[in-house]
């Protein structure tokens, strides 16, 4: 994870049409770390929830083949059960709940390195076609670093 | 236009949406009469892909209404759209 680039996941170790995991270790030191909080560094919920929607958004954006851009558009019921340490290393679940017609409503879930539930979030992606082909390029050059075929 | 279909839809509407059941005519637009933004419509177009089993082709609806292929009352006034939804029920089978 990076997390000032919004860098969530470090690869995607399994996907098909409808789920996808992926791995990340939190970083052991981060600017994001220094105001939250300082003495006590721990990942802003939000983040886990960014980290969530990233893992959907790739599993989203594999399905329609480098088509379309996922956006964040919803975040229902979430839950942040536990804290997010650096160094810490987890494991991110996206499974599609239902794909419908430019956009898509997925269930995410963080686990920790012992395999415990830290986060959960029902949410919706739309998906719109990307603005400019060079993003297009980028997005599928991120996504085969990160493990995507 | 089923009734049943109306009222289900208009359900729909008012509980995802949170707009008074009585104003949901079948003359109402549901975007310029009711008050529900893109991201509301979005929660509604989920909610009745679940409740009857259909994907319902909103991009391709927008797109016919603003490329004027289609008058947007066949689509986003609550008459017309009971009537699209019993047509994608229809053509599931």
């Amino acid at each position: 994870m990076i997390l000032e680039r919004f860098s969530m996941l470090d690869r995607i170790v399994a996907h098909d049409a409808e789920t996808l995991t992926a791995e990340a270790t939190l970083p052991l030191e981060s600017p994001v770390f220094e105001g939250h909080f300082p003495g006590f560094p721990i990942l802003p919920g939000v983040l886990m929830i960014e980290t969530m929607a990233q893992a959907g958004g790739w599993l989203m954006v594999s399905r329609l083949a480098f088509e379309r851009m996922p956006l964040l558009a919803k975040v229902g019921e979430a839950k942040m059960r536990g804290m997010l340490r650096p160094g810490d290393a987890v494991t991110i679940e996206a499974k599609l709940v239902h794909d419908g017609s430019g956009y898509a409503v997925l269930a995410g879930r963080i686990r920790d390195a012992a395999g415990k539930p830290v986060a959960d979030a029902e949410y919706t992606l739309r998906t719109l076609p990307f603005p400019e082909e060079s993003l297009r390029a980028l997005v599928r050059a991120r996504g085969t670093e990160l493990g995507l075929p | 236009m089923a009734a049943d279909t109306f009222d289900r839809i208009a359900d729909i509407i008012a509980e995802t949406a949170n707009v008074d059941r009585a104003t949901i005519t079948p003359e109402a637009h549901v975007i310029n009469d009711l008050g529900i933004d893109s991201l509301d419509f979005l929660d509604i177009v989920f909610a009745i892909d679940k409740e009857f089993g259909i994907k319902v082709p909103v991009e391709a609806w927008t797109e016919q209404v603003n490329t004027g292929k289609a008058p947007a009352e066949q689509f986003f006034i609550m008459k017309g759209l009971a009537e699209r939804i019993d047509e994608l029920v229809a053509a599931k089978g």
